[in-house]
């Protein structure tokens, strides 16, 4: 395999064979603070950071991090001793990175050195402390009694100050999740989340399966977004065995990444008008959102398009009278969709909530790492459709939605351009489909390999890192949420808000629980 | 006048509240789903709603007191109390002397601070939380239903509402501008102290955004159905008071069986436009930011004031 030599960084990395541009390098535990520090400098985002159990493997563990720089993404690996293994932290460099490190402990025992937030993230009552479930020599399926769960939430202390506890049950069929508010009278002083009441091993699910099986299982670790999911691990899977997809099939995936993003969008505009009691335009976005996923049941088989994207290609064809329909009824929901933009955009009342609600100004989005629709609402202006292009992205040119105040109005407003953008992009890519096999034979796989795979969902940047195993089995394979990054802007942009207003700055996210929670 | 025919009145007029209140809120329910593309639900759905709380078995918190446990009884007689006052059906009625309008108001207040302390009782979070934001909306609606009620009482010469009615319903027909000002402090004010839109929304599952439904939470089954349903008593309550002020026309005498007739066929159309104009609102309008209800509600009673003060200018 050829050197490459990234020009930002003075690193020696290893091309990641794939659609994505995607470098690989080794550092060690000494360097590590460095070229973060260094990356940081030339404002490249950390993407995600997990371990690894390498004992089978004849090592320890390993510890890695995916960095977006300007010409693809960089996979560092940082090799740890089999007793003890421990990094020095990165927390403050990256800010999002402190949960990843919390989990990555939780999950694997890698010590995250120096850190100040030492307590636990994903683990609750499901396993103890100082057994870490993510190892290879934990056998799956051994439970435990329940442990205990107390979790030292950070105090504010003051005249009137007092705690409101929320969750991890909700009144509505929404995900777990607990919030403990600080407020005095209304206003929130502090916001701390406590997750991941939603564990369900899928990571250790992986090393049990082969390259083709898990791609189910990729599919299911958000369910919102799943074309995102399916289409990442696709992208790794066939980076890893070289697998090329028929351009037809490439074309169809990105339809359905529309699509999802636009089922999405509509979903959400419904809920934030329900936020406000306007319920009219609740009803209005979810019966359109209906229209949509009753004709995505029709003709794909799925309302949500799961296990559609399949590594090789897609799993049904798109013929020229169905994809008719399908833009047929875009363009209804367009016509609706703008009629509703201009009620949202016109109604006073709603405006009022929604204006200067919330806000994430671009600095702070910059600094924390803020990702994906909720990112370019506060003027961060990355999508990966439009950073690094794949097919069919390449020829269809994606406009990018952005917005600079980071409030709940901007984020309604890039939400709406990127629907009818979505919109524009299915109509041209269901023109340019073109003719041919939607899938291609999965070729064998040696072990060791290593693929990537790196999808704009509709969320954000959806990432997958998987490495192999022998007999085209998965050696480790990591999926990575945006929520992960976004969650604590959340506990931010509700500061000095008041408390009614947090379930309307919540849903202008709407984050994942589930996806940041394997 | 407590003879047979008045009693008579008293008894109907009291039962007929009771169980037409419900109707009410199934009427606004359904125009609503209608006004939003819906397909409706039944009319009947609250009546439903109250047969299926009342035949489940009640949840307690094991630390409640007995407040906790008497307040729906509290609420419920409260309601039915004041609903019994108003002129709804008759003027003349029995028990209307038993309180003027200054009193009515109290009642309503005496329901309050019953809901506001079994909220916080079981000291839940959200119980406190719902409280105090009723007691912020409670201290500003209170003087301005007072102010609107006086505005009707200047015009009569009396804080009795039986007369206020009288006056304004057998009087030739005259138009009152501090009327108009009235009227549209009383519906904001029924807006607010109804838990309606835009100040709270009776159909939210948001905690965090509740007002009167935080209030509630803990309590399921039987103390559940009487609540719900002094609610619906509530708003048919403040509706009648609205008609009576407003639009008092067609309201028969204690004992006059001949109008009774009239009265009901009166009463049943204002109250169905009553229903579907609060369906309209409540579809036109957003919720307003917690913190801008006060200023909703010093609006009411600034056009409370000004509805007084046109009074005196134009008897000047």
């Amino acid at each position: 395999m050829e050197e490459h030599r990234v020009t930002e960084l003075a690193l020696h990395t290893q091309p990641v064979a794939g659609a994505m541009p995607a470098f690989r390098a080794t550092v060690g535990a000494a360097e590590l603070r460095g070229l973060c520090e260094q990356t940081r400098a030339q404002k490249a985002r950390l993407v995600a950071l997990w371990g690894s159990d390498e004992t089978t493997r004849g090592g320890g563990y390993a510890l890695h991090l995916a960095l977006a720089l300007g010409s693809g993404l960089l996979w560092l690996t940082l090799p740890l001793a089999r007793e003890h293994p421990r990094y020095p932290s990165i927390a403050d460099i990256y800010p999002c990175a402190n949960r990843m490190q919390r989990a990555t402990y939780d999950l694997l025992g890698i010590h995250a050195q120096d850190s100040p937030d030492q307590r636990k993230w994903v683990r609750h009552r499901a396993w103890p402390g100082g057994v870490f479930p993510l190892r290879k020599a934990f056998p799956i399926g051994t439970s435990f009694p329940p442990s205990d769960d107390r979790y030292p939430f950070v105090k504010v202390e003051g005249e009137g100050v007092h705690e409101i506890p929320v969750g991890p049950v909700h009144a509505g069929t929404i995900e777990p999740g607990h919030f403990r508010f600080s407020i005095v009278g209304e206003k929130i002083l502090r916001l701390e989340e406590r997750l991941c009441y939603t564990h369900k091993g899928i990571e250790k699910l992986f090393e049990n399966m082969t390259l083709a099986e898990g791609a189910r299982l990729a599919g299911r670790v958000s369910g919102d977004s799943t074309v995102a999911y399916a289409w990442a691990y696709a992208m790794a899977v066939e980076g890893a065995t070289g697998t090329e997809p028929p351009s037809r099939a490439l074309g169809l995936r990105a339809i359905l990444l529309e699509l999802e993003r636009i089922a999405n969008h509509l979903g959400d505009l419904g809920y934030l008008g329900n936020d406000v009691a306007l319920s009219f335009g609740f009803f209005q976005f979810w019966r359109l959102k209906e229209d949509l996923l009753r004709l995505q049941g029709e003709l794909f088989g799925h309302r949500y398009l799961m296990d559609q994207v399949v590594p090789g290609g897609v799993a049904r064809d798109l013929p020229r009278d169905q994809a008719e329909r399908l833009l047929a009824r875009l363009e209804q929901i367009q016509s609706e969709v703008v009629a509703l933009k201009a009620i949202y955009d016109d109604h006073a009342g709603a405006q009022d909530r929604f204006v200067m609600t919330g806000q994430v100004l671009p600095e702070l989005a910059e600094k924390m790492g803020l990702v994906g629709f909720a990112g370019r609402a506060s003027g961060i202006k990355h999508d990966l459709r439009v950073d690094y292009p794949v097919l069919p992205y390449q020829q269809a040119g994606v406009r990018m939605a952005t917005h600079t105040r980071g409030d709940v109005a901007a984020r309604v407003s890039v939400r709406f351009d990127e629907m009818f953008e979505s919109m524009r992009l299915v109509r041209t890519l269901a023109s340019q489909l073109a003719p041919g096999a939607i899938r291609a034979p999965l070729a064998d796989c040696i072990p060791g390999k290593c693929g990537v795979g790196w999808v704009e969902g509709w969320r954000g940047e959806v990432l997958i890192a998987l490495e192999s195993a022998d007999a085209n089995r998965i050696h480790r394979a990591h999926a990575h949420d945006p929520s992960w990054q976004n969650w604590p802007l959340l506990e931010r942009a509700v500061l000095g808000n008041i408390v009614p207003d947090f379930p309307l700055i919540n849903k202008s996210f709407n984050l994942s629980y589930s996806g940041q929670d394997l | 006048m407590t003879d047979a025919p008045g009693i008579a009145f008293q008894i109907l007029q009291s039962v007929f509240v009771v169980f037409a209140a419900p109707l009410l809120l199934g009427w606004a329910n359904q125009c609503r789903a209608w006004l939003q593309n819906r397909s409706a639900p039944s009319i009947l759905l609250p009546y439903y709603t109250l047969a299926k709380l009342f035949h489940k078995d009640a949840v307690i918190a094991s630390n409640a007191s007995p407040l906790f446990r008497i307040t729906p009884y509290v609420l419920f007689g409260c309601m039915w109390l004041a609903a019994g006052i108003v002129p709804v059906l008759a003027t003349d009625l029995p028990f209307a002397p038993a309180a003027d309008i200054i009193a009515l108001v109290g009642v309503f207040a005496l329901a309050r601070v019953f809901s506001a302390l079994a909220a916080m009782d079981i000291g839940t979070s959200f119980g406190g939380l719902g409280a105090r934001r009723e007691m912020l909306i409670g201290f500003l609606a209170e003087p301005a239903m007072l102010m609107i009620l006086f505005t009707a009482a200047f015009i009569s010469g009396s804080t009795q509402l039986n007369t206020i009615v009288e006056t304004l319903a057998r009087r030739e027909f005259a138009i009152y501008p501090s009327l108009a000002f009235a009227a549209v402090a009383f519906l904001m004010v029924l807006l607010a102290e109804n838990a309606r839109i835009p100040i709270d929304n009776p159909t939210t599952h948001l905690e965090l955004t509740m007002v009167h439904e935080a209030m509630i939470l803990e309590y399921s089954a039987r103390h559940l159905a009487l609540i719900e349903w002094a609610v619906a008593i509530k708003l048919f309550a403040y509706t009648t008071i609205g008609i009576a002020l407003f639009v008092p026309w067609g309201i028969a005498a204690a004992g006059d069986w001949g109008a009774l007739p009239l009265a009901f066929a009166a009463l049943a159309a204002k109250l169905a436009l009553a229903g579907a104009g609060l369906a309209f609102l409540e579809t036109l309008l957003a919720k307003l930011r917690l913190f801008l209800a006060p200023e909703f509600l010093s609006t009411a009673f600034l056009l409370g004031v000004l509805g007084m003060l046109t009074h005196f200018l134009m008897q000047g």
